[in-house]
């Protein structure tokens, strides 16, 4: 029995193909049309997977796009996917912090991955990916160097200010002052980490911790939101982008089995 | 008896010199790196426009950020009590100051004597304060000065549905790539910001009469929309909007001269 994920965000879409375990999956920049972007990154999987659109059972779509994706069967919101899709991975998980490129999420899961608590910040742009986006074009670095910098930090800087603009004019005069850039980027994943931390402890994080979304591969921001939590943070054996895709995918499984049960 | 009062803030200085009730002079410049300079050069200009020299100010004093740098000022205040007392200047009926400046918003309910009963202020977010309109005019490549103008001819202001100014900024862009008229967008700015200051305001309840200050005072549009978005009229200053916590600054100077 195929089935199949698909997560249409605002930055990215991503698809999973899945038999029992995961057959193939794609990740792809957003094209200007939800529509578009399923289209594509669902093609994408299933030559991965080598297998065709006519092989796929059931698939359930998630994502702010869900509602755009011309071949699903279901949507479902993206908490109870990444929910899912991180209880599949790692059954221990009881707690998920997602970082995407507009929005942070953290939620609480029972042993079966069901969402007991969550809370969703995309109304602000600090402690979303965006924050780091901006701050990654300021420094001049890749988002993924500003991850990396921040481990070289000999003498880590402060900010004062939580609003991205605001911190955005204390990095350039962190940057006219001469400081090193490596402390600068630990300031920036520290601010980051700090910004997320207030959302984990809302749902009150519980062991273990785990994370998706992109920022999940930013090591800086893991390392930092570790001392922040004072807990280790558990990395997922698979690619943290693709983890509410996959909770679609799992979630479109179910539904084939309870069918055929009932 | 001359006095004098000086404003130092994060993106602008100001200056003004009086003599009893009236103003000899008032000066508006950008801030300089170090906040001494900027004291000394504004209050140099402003001394100029008098023709006078800086001996013979009775007594100075500052306020606004950089208030504990500057060197000649003879005691310093806050700029809350300073932005209470200068609206209130050929204005007694005033009981409440809304000023929106470059980096921040605040609300002020004064008694009759010009004392300040309740404030709230925002610093926090950009999004409220005049860097929201400073990020979209530049998104809009026009002159933050023009967008009062520029919204004149709006007849369907846009729905801006983010607050942040990051978010927001986004979308404009989209606007602006769709094609929708810039004076709706603009306008639509307004309204946004009028919205979040109104709710910064209501927060210490509103009381008659209200008047609006600080450099966003300035743009038309701002005013009426802040106007609108309070359900209240709106007083305008009689003198540059932006110079209200330096007013209150030389007012200060003459109440402590005569005590």
């Amino acid at each position: 029995m195929i089935v199949a994920g698909c997560d249409v965000g605002s930055l990215t879409a991503k698809a999973v193909i899945m038999n029992g375990s995961v057959l193939g999956h794609a990740v792809i920049k957003a094209k200007s049309r939800p529509e578009e972007s399923a289209a594509e990154v669902m093609n994408l999987a299933l030559e991965r997977a080598g297998l065709k659109m006519q092989d796929v059972d059931f698939c359930v779509g998630t994502g702010y796009g869900r509602n755009k994706i011309p071949f699903v069967n279901l949507t479902v919101s993206e908490i109870a996917c990444h929910g899912k899709g991180a209880q599949w991975i790692m059954p221990s998980v009881r707690t998920v912090i997602d970082i995407g490129g507009q929005d942070c999420k953290a939620m609480r899961l029972d042993k079966d991955g069901n969402v007991l608590k969550f809370v969703t910040n995309d109304k602000c742009a600090a402690g979303t990916g965006r924050f780091l986006e901006v701050m990654a074009k300021l420094l001049e670095v890749s988002l993924d160097e500003l991850g990396t910098l921040s481990e070289n930090a000999k003498d880590p800087l402060s900010l004062s200010s939580t609003c991205t603009v605001w911190v955005q004019a204390e990095v350039i005069h962190h940057l006219n002052s001469k400081k090193p850039i490596a402390d600068i980027a630990a300031a920036i994943n520290r601010a980051m980490a700090i910004r997320v931390g207030i959302l984990a402890n809302q749902v009150k994080a519980e062991k273990d911790i785990c994370m998706s979304g992109g920022v999940a591969k930013n090591k800086g921001v893991v390392a930092h939101l570790e001392k922040v939590l004072g807990v280790k943070i558990k990395k997922l054996k698979y690619d943290p982008q693709i983890v509410g895709a996959l909770g679609a995918a799992v979630i479109a499984g179910e539904k084939v089995r309870g069918g055929k049960a009932g | 008896m001359i006095v004098a009062g000086c404003d130092i803030g994060s993106l602008t200085a100001k200056a003004v010199i009086m003599k009893g009730e009236e103003i000899l002079a008032a000066q508006v410049m950008r801030a300089k790196s170090h906040p001494e300079e900027s004291a000394r050069e504004v209050m140099a200009k402003a001394l100029e426009q008098a023709g006078l020299v800086l001996q013979e100010i009775s007594y100075c004093v500052g306020t606004g950020y950089g208030r504990e740098s500057i060197p000649f000022a003879n005691r310093v205040e806050s700029e809350i009590a300073c932005h209470g007392r200068g609206a209130q200047w050929k204005m007694p009926s005033v009981r409440m100051v809304i000023d929106i400046g470059g980096q921040d918003a605040k609300a002020i309910r004064l008694d009759d004597q010009g004392h300040v009963v309740r404030y709230v202020y925002n610093d926090k977010c950009a999004s409220g304060t005049g860097r929201f309109l400073e990020v979209m005019a530049d998104a809009l490549n026009i002159d933050l000065n023009e967008m009062g103008a520029v919204s004149q001819s709006s007849h369907n202001p846009v729905s801006i549905s983010n607050q942040c100014v990051i978010f927001a900024e986004t979308e404009i862009v989209s606007l602006i790539n769709e094609g929708r008229n810039i004076a709706d967008i603009v306008s639509g700015l307004h309204q946004a910001l009028a919205h979040r200051v109104a709710a910064l305001a209501k927060s210490i309840d509103l009381e008659d009469d209200i008047v609006m200050t600080g450099g966003v005072a300035k743009n038309e549009g701002m005013f009426a929309a802040l106007g609108k978005a309070l359900g209240r009229p709106l007083k305008k200053t009689q003198r540059d909007p932006q110079i209200n916590g330096a007013l209150g600054a030389a007012i200060f100077a003459a109440e402590y001269l005569r005590n």
